[in-house]
């Protein structure tokens, strides 16, 4: 079996102004269209020359958005249950389907009206049995107030402070790296508002140890890309980013998250080793990451489970500024869900490839030649996503 | 589901047997009669050894604090006037966890380890919770 290193581009990326919206103006199927006819307008395709469609679990279907584009002849379509880890499984998939020859070009849409619309807290309350695992949370957590995500995610960040003496400092040391690299982002949320350690602190507990800076950023808005063959990616205009490596894994039980063997094991905690493999690189290969940040101490395990740094000792790794930009391992250059907006992480591939374009403009990671996109879904799904410098 | 009406377990198939022993006033947990391992959440076989074979079989009924999160702000509605309160992990000594309340704790005397042990709290007349309290001999402030 031929690696899939390298065979498969990111040739089109597209994104929506993020915003919080009064109200929402139109549907989330609004946001995404005009997401995916930026992301094939750069590509450089006309939009009925997509002929295979990844949309997102629980917002539109494929066929919405053919006969929006007048797409006669979908060749193929698929999805991803896997939450925030959607996008980067649906990236390996594209890249299987074009290189099978089971599609041309490949359109992964995702948005939604995530703040003006209804809000995750109603989402979760409302539709948790459509969520994988969701009927275990509505039988066994929900009878005990433990109703959303920053409420079941700070349990693990508390049992991490527990266990390895893990500080309210180091969380917030993600969240003002977050915050400082959306100074330099004209589409961030959170842009003119740069915040200190001493703000983190003082921000409201909304779930303790999970404060309202530990959270990432309900938002208005959709991005997507489009997926094609290196080969093919030669003839179009749009400047093409390889994929040369991904992964995708999951905790286990996946659907439960009170009852692993080891609380901390992620899915990255098996996808990261499958995507530096097929990649062929090291930890010290990486440039730049973009982690899938939903809360602050996230961000820290998924380094701690990818090997960045051992377990226990990712509280103080992204102290100091090495998760800031200039230092070792510049996390979230765009400013992630935390400080850019959250559009379900795929704002974290158009960030990477930018990056590797090098059109990142005032927060260009200087000569970045490799860039990893992590996922997390529902209750710890992941996916590890290893990108080259455009060619 | 309501936004407003207080969350409930749907009572079908084996939630509805796990908490018909809860209402007996009886902690059951699933045990596999094959190799004898226990798990929590219900599930229809084993992961250990593959066997469809088990039994609801009692709990010590005590068990310790693994972690817990202190709600300030209620994400639904029907919690809104809880504040603060602690959805705890419990580690039963059978080795499952579950998700509860140690009813006779405020959130801030919580600690890890801590010794608990099962209590009940019927919340409906067809839905008795299994709920926590302080094991004897776990210090308690004044």
């Amino acid at each position: 079996m031929p690696s899939l290193r390298g065979q498969a581009c990111i040739v089109g990326i597209g994104h929506t102004e993020y915003r919080r919206a009064k109200a929402p103006e139109g549907t989330n199927l609004t946001l995404e269209l005009r997401a995916a006819e930026a992301a094939i307008e750069d590509a450089g395709l006309r939009p009925h020359e997509i002929d295979g469609i990844l949309p997102f679990f629980g917002l539109d279907n494929a066929e919405e958005f053919a006969v929006h584009f007048g797409i006669a002849d979908l060749r193929f379509q698929m999805t991803s249950h896997l939450g925030g880890a959607a996008p980067g499984a649906s990236i390996a998939t594209a890249a299987m389907a074009v290189t099978n020859e089971l599609a041309s070009h490949v359109l992964i849409p995702g948005g939604w009206w995530g703040y003006a619309g209804r809000r995750v807290r109603e989402v979760v309350v409302q539709d948790v049995s459509a969520m994988s695992g969701g009927a275990n949370a509505r039988d066994y957590y929900f009878p005990y107030g433990l109703t959303a995500p920053v409420q079941w995610f700070s349990m693990l960040a508390r049992l991490h402070m527990n266990v390895f003496g893990t500080k309210p400092e180091q969380l917030g040391a993600v969240a003002v790296a977050c915050r400082a690299h959306a100074q330099k982002n004209s589409n961030a949320l959170m842009r003119g508002k740069p915040i200190s350690l001493d703000d983190y602190l003082a921000s409201p507990m909304i779930s303790d140890p999970y404060r309202l800076l530990d959270c990432s950023l309900e938002a208005d808005g959709a991005a997507a890309f489009v997926v094609t063959t290196t080969e093919r990616a030669r003839d179009l205009r749009g400047k093409a980013v390889p994929i040369v490596g991904f992964g995708q894994g999951q905790p286990f039980p996946a659907d439960d998250i009170v009852t692993r063997a080891d609380p901390f094991e992620l899915g990255v905690t098996h996808a990261t080793s499958r995507a530096f493999e097929m990649a062929g690189i090291t930890h010290a290969d990486v440039d730049f990451a973009e982690i899938y940040d939903p809360f602050t101490f996230q961000v820290i395990q998924q380094l701690e489970e990818m090997g960045f740094c051992k377990r226990g000792e990712g509280g103080p790794f992204v102290e100091g500024g090495r998760i800031e930009m200039g230092g070792e391992l510049p996390v979230n250059t765009h400013g992630g869900l935390l400080s850019e907006a959250h559009v379900l992480g795929m704002n974290h591939f158009v960030e990477a490839v930018q990056q590797l374009r090098g059109e990142a403009g005032e927060r260009q990671v200087p000569d970045a030649k490799i860039g990893i996109v992590t996922g997390f879904g529902d209750f710890g799904d992941g996916s590890v996503v290893v990108l080259g410098r455009a060619s | 589901m309501s936004l407003t009406s207080r969350p409930v377990p749907v009572l079908r198939h084996l939630a509805a047997e796990f908490y018909a022993h809860c209402r007996s006033g009886e902690l059951r947990f699933q045990r596999c009669t094959k190799c004898g391992a226990w798990r929590h959440v219900p599930r229809q076989t084993c992961a250990k050894c593959g066997s469809w074979d088990w039994e609801w079989t009692r709990s010590s009924g005590r068990g310790r604090v693994f972690t817990w999160t202190v709600v300030r702000r209620p994400m639904h509605p029907a919690f809104a006037n809880d504040a603060p309160y602690a959805p705890v992990v419990i580690e039963m000594e059978e080795g499952v966890r579950i998700v509860s309340q140690v009813v006779d704790c405020p959130p801030d005397e919580l600690r890890k380890g801590m010794s608990v042990e099962v209590t009940f709290d019927a919340v409906m007349p067809e839905v008795t919770l299994p709920k926590f309290r302080r094991a004897s001999g776990e210090g308690r402030s004044a």
